[in-house]
């Protein structure tokens, strides 16, 4: 990679993670330019960017490039710090922050996979864990605005782009997740109010139709 | 040296940052390569605590009431704040008493992302894979792990040529973030070598960690927080027979 001055992001339209750094970018309000990739053929620049694991997102920033969207979101925080903090400043409140968007990671985008993967009692197990880890995340939420409090934070981006997949998961699973997590389906309706959230996600249907696409990929059904 | 009777010895106050502190205890295991990470930190930041050892297959009141949500140790409790996640502690640890000795993450964002990722890279992939050797069921799948571990700790040879830039340590002159989440390993490590018959840190592979690690170990913070491989692969033979079902025919 040439040390070329500004901001890559190598990414794939759908991916929850991908969105994560979108979010970010689009709340510091950061130029940057979008590199969609085709996972099935990924590019010369995608596998030097990030030889580790292959995987998006990464962004490349004057040529140096960050990878693993959490770390790029708190990256992206760090360096354009001049606006809209992601963070709190206060110690445990970040290791809250931290604490609670790794649970999201760990937990959200695994239960949801076998929300859509699996049938019968596997299924059963897996949409009784997707309900307790919504509830977990509500418990977390409580009456705030939002998971930073009255300011979008980092858990808040690290948790947003999976509600885009909540018709997913309830349609493979049939529940509803205003039904278990009203606090969490209000709260997803008010980040939409958020242009930074609104111009990232894309329309519940249309990831559901990607989900369907999945499954005929992985002969599921 | 028995870690879980180190309790009272372990009451060491720093005057500096004695004023700063509440009361901080920690919930761990001996054996627990996350619990002794946070360790090694509280212990280069000269901060006394409370130690209170836990039976992880036998959950305490305390740790299911401090660690709801994954009940696992370390948790470190600082007044009545509980902080758990031990790349989450460190973090933590770091912030909260930033005015004691140097900072543990780099200053720089870029070479806080690059300690962060490799930071998760060595819990996702190679504390799997070293693990993965003693909880082998066939000779195949042994040598699978064993290669998995070289592959991760030739990748971490490169991380700390970068990182180190010719110094002692990942941070530098002084140990830092990657140098306490990787040392942290190094009596599991050295355990899964002894029990397998497999060299790992081999200095034909990874002559830099290999090097890196015989100075980190000799560092006050490792020899006072990682246990003996004696006791290690005891307690490892102990879960291969038991939890592990692996028969250990060695």
């Amino acid at each position: 990679m040439a040390s070329e001055k500004g901001v890559m992001l190598l990414d794939f339209w759908v991916s929850p993670f991908g969105q994560r750094a979108r979010i970010a970018l689009a709340e510091k309000g950061v130029q940057y330019e979008y590199k969609e990739e085709n996972l099935t053929e990924k590019s010369e620049l995608l596998l030097k960017a990030n030889p580790v694991h292959k995987k998006i997102p990464v962004l490349i920033h004057d040529g140096k490039p960050v990878c693993e969207s959490l770390i790029i979101v708190e990256y992206i925080n760090e360096v354009w710090s001049d606006k809209a903090p992601l963070m709190p400043s206060d110690p445990y409140q970040k290791a809250q922050a931290r604490f609670w968007a790794d649970f999201v990671d760990k937990k959200v985008y695994d239960c949801g996979s076998r929300l859509w993967k699996l049938k019968g009692e596997e299924q059963q197990a897996a949409k009784k864990e997707m309900i307790e880890i919504l509830q977990l995340l509500e418990a977390q939420l409580g009456d705030k605005k939002y998971f930073g409090g009255d300011s979008f934070g980092f858990v808040d981006v690290a948790f947003v782009p999976f509600t885009s997949w909540f018709y997913s998961y309830e349609t493979c699973a049939n529940f509803s997740v205003e039904g278990v997590a009203p606090k969490i389906a209000q709260w997803a309706k008010r980040c939409m109010e958020r242009e930074s959230v609104a111009k990232t996600l894309y329309d519940p249907k249309k990831v559901y139709e990607f989900v369907c696409f999945l499954k005929k990929k992985f002969g599921v059904e | 040296m028995s870690i879980d009777r180190d309790q009272n010895s372990l009451q060491h106050t720093h005057p500096q940052v004695k004023m700063a502190q509440d009361e901080l205890k920690l919930l761990g295991a001996w054996a627990s390569s996350f619990v002794i990470r946070v360790r090694m930190m509280l212990e280069e930041k000269g901060l006394s605590y409370e130690y209170i050892e836990q039976d992880v297959f036998n959950k305490s009141e305390l740790l299911l009431k401090h660690n709801p949500v994954h009940k696992k140790v370390p948790v470190l409790i600082h007044g009545d704040h509980d902080i758990c996640e031990s790349l989450v502690i460190l973090q933590y640890i770091d912030e909260k008493w930033s005015g004691t000795g140097p900072p543990f993450l780099p200053i720089d964002p870029y070479d806080r992302a690059i300690a962060r990722f490799w930071a998760v890279y060595i819990d996702d992939k190679l504390l799997s894979s070293f693990i993965g050797i003693l909880k082998a069921a066939t000779e195949e799948a042994k040598a699978e792990k064993i290669a998995d571990t070289h592959a991760a700790l030739e990748q971490l040879e490169g991380s700390f040529k970068k990182c180190s830039a010719g110094k002692a340590f990942f941070g530098g002159d002084s140990i830092g973030y990657l140098d306490v989440t990787l040392g942290s390993l190094l009596g599991w490590i050295k355990t899964a070598e002894r029990i397998s018959g497999a060299k790992l840190l081999d200095e034909a592979k990874v002559p830099l960690l290999v090097d890196w690690a015989k100075r980190f170990l000799a560092l006050d913070c490792a020899k006072k927080t990682i246990p003996t491989v004696e006791r290690i692969e005891k307690y490892a033979r102990e879960l291969q027979a038991t939890r592990w079902k692996v028969s250990t025919a060695n």
